[in-house]
């Protein structure tokens, strides 16, 4: 994962939702000054439309078309209806990957929740250098590019030379002179999910830390003063502060882990045997792997269709807590 | 004793997060003999076989080249459009504004990855596949989103007082935008670029399915070049990483600040 810092919810400027309905204030303006807006606009919603729209457009088209190598070579269309959704849907693969997806997601997440905030908060415990050298590593982690930190992972965790068998032979584990792995879809996905939790935790981690340095160090002193425990410090206090956080941090991982591609692809192409496919790598694979479009859309739409829940939720949250905020 | 603990503790997890970063470089300066080594070799005499073999196959240059240009193309292409689309936003009433403020939102979180084979249809269909210009273009859209946001942001920030003082002063409001508002977004446009240079420079899956052609390739596809069904070169794909990495490392390190600071104040009501 990189940065994406993107989805940060900025307090929203301009107009006050209260008085939105009302006309604004106008004041006399040349005619040329009512276009002004729609041009300066134009470019960007032409891009994102001739782009990203055509994509989505045609996506939920190709679902309902026949689809395949033979309509990719000729450049006819063949409509039929829901054939693909039926034989998607009928199709145990797909049942597979979904709950496949479903559990490595909801994995994924659960660590990197619980693992960032106990960092997030060690951070905040720890003496100005021990916290930098922390900081510095977990940045390290943070800015490796997906595709580089991917290759490295499967490099710890070679069959032959791989450190991972190193380590658990010094552990003193047998059966890992030359453990594969890769040898199945469950251990494939495990190793995804350490590299996975290994990439985004700094980012749960470090942005509680800022989060935390930004609350008066009063309260906590306040709480120690009337006998509070840590756990009780962190259920009653912590949390209901940095709640806006946790939410939108749980919904935005959860949108990322269940969209991931290159780490799942780049790691072991959804092997072995297509046993380590989420839905995702799943289109993927139907799509440029079988040559069956068609069918390939319409796993994208039903995982589109999932995604938009999540981030109906999201968006949700950024709403209520800018009206919250203004 | 709580501070050993927690600096005890801090202390693995300084290693269990920089061991991946260590052993990347490390790997990428050993020779051979020590790469394939059943116990791992922590101490060794240094070699750069490894980075000739990754810089010595046929078009790096190329590959190098093609990575500057699709997203330094798509940085700037997405900066330009984005400048006057988030000027417009944070500025202006106009009818529809609410509408592109959540098309722009749900655009920032559009799911690429799923999108991939539809995206490789279309480019085939117009014949735009193996292109530069295509992949730039797709770099661009996937980055004005987050950058027309972010932008926002910043305009909105400027007081409105001083852009209406320089108007009543005589400036047109183009000159406004560019006299008073342009020069204080600065920190806006590094952050913005920063962040798209370095989403388009990470990029796998789009070149993977649209730029197969090694002439039109990037970076992330040499880079995984090593690892073929005949075995893998470790020591020539570590060196490779190793590369392919250190620029982003060195933005990272620059933006850090400014990324923690981002999220958090969103959140946090300080």
């Amino acid at each position: 994962m990189t940065v994406h810092i993107e989805d940060a919810p900025p307090r929203v400027p301009g107009p006050d939702p209260s008085t939105a309905g009302l006309p604004p204030p106008r004041p006399r303006r040349p005619r040329s000054a009512r276009w002004l807006p729609y041009l300066l606009l134009a470019p960007a919603v032409l891009a994102l439309a001739a782009v990203l729209g055509y994509a989505l457009v045609r996506n939920l088209v190709i679902s309902f078309q026949e689809f395949g190598r033979r309509q990719l070579i000729s450049r006819t269309t063949e409509w039929t209806g829901l054939d693909n959704y039926r034989a998607v849907l009928e199709n145990e693969r797909f049942w597979d990957a979904a709950v496949r997806t479903f559990v490595f997601m909801a994995a994924n997440v659960l660590v990197i929740m619980i693992l960032g905030t106990l960092i997030g908060l060690l951070l905040n415990a720890l003496g100005t250098k021990m916290r930098l050298l922390l900081s510095i590593s977990l940045v390290a982690a943070w800015a490796m590019p997906v595709i580089a930190s991917t290759t490295v992972f499967q490099w710890l965790f070679d069959q032959q030379f791989g450190v991972a068998n190193w380590v658990m032979r010094s552990l003193g584990f047998s059966g890992y002179e030359q453990h594969n792995w890769f040898g199945s879809g469950t251990s494939t996905l495990a190793i995804v999910t350490v590299l996975i939790v290994w990439a985004s935790v700094p980012f749960v981690a470090l942005n509680l830390y800022a989060g935390l340095t930004t609350v008066s160090g009063e309260i906590w002193e306040a709480a120690r003063m009337d006998g509070a425990s840590d756990w009780r410090v962190f259920w009653s206090i912590l949390v209901p502060i940095m709640r806006p956080f946790f939410l939108i941090t749980t919904f935005l991982e959860i949108i990322w882990v269940f969209k991931a591609f290159t780490q799942i692809y780049a790691m072991n192409e959804g092997g072995p045997d297509r046993q380590s496919e989420t839905l995702p790598v799943m289109a993927y694979m139907e799509g440029m792997g079988q040559n069956q479009y068609g069918a390939a859309a319409a796993i994208s739409v039903l995982t589109l269709i999932i995604l938009l829940v999540a981030m109906s939720f999201y968006f949700w949250l950024i709403f209520k807590q800018e009206k919250e905020e203004s | 004793m709580r501070k050993v603990m927690l600096n005890g503790t801090a202390l693995v997890l300084v290693v269990l997060f920089l061991f991946p970063v260590y052993w990347m470089f490390s790997t990428s300066f050993k020779s051979n003999t020590d790469v394939l080594s059943k116990d791992p070799v922590f101490f060794f005499t240094p070699s750069f076989d490894h980075y000739s073999t990754a810089t010595g196959v046929d078009l790096f240059w190329t590959y190098v080249g093609n990575s500057f240009i699709v997203t330094i193309g798509a940085v700037l292409l997405a900066l330009g459009v984005a400048l006057m689309a988030s000027y417009a936003i944070a500025r202006m009433r106009f009818r529809g504004r609410r509408g592109m403020v959540i098309a722009v939102m749900m655009a920032q979180m559009a799911p690429w990855e799923i999108l991939i084979i539809v995206v490789y249809l279309n480019a085939r269909d117009l014949e735009m596949l193996n292109s530069i210009g295509t992949l730039t273009l797709v770099y661009f859209v996937m980055a004005l989103p987050f950058t027309i946001w972010t932008l926002r942001g910043f305009i909105a920030a400027v007081p409105k007082e001083l852009e209406e003082s320089a108007m009543i002063d005589g400036c047109t409001r183009t000159q406004a935008f560019f006299r008073v508002i342009f020069p204080l977004l600065a920190p806006g446009l590094m952050a913005t670029s920063l962040f798209g240079f370095i989403s388009a420079w990470n990029e796998y899956a789009m070149v993977l399915v649209l730029n197969k052609a090694p002439d039109a390739a990037t970076l992330p596809l040499w880079l995984t070049q090593f690892q073929t069904n005949f075995g893998n070169d470790w020591g020539a794909t570590m060196a490779a990483s190793s590369m392919f990495t250190i620029p982003v490392l060195i933005l990272f390190i620059l933006l850090q600040r400014r990324v923690t600071g981002g999220l958090s104040a969103g959140a946090v009501k300080g």
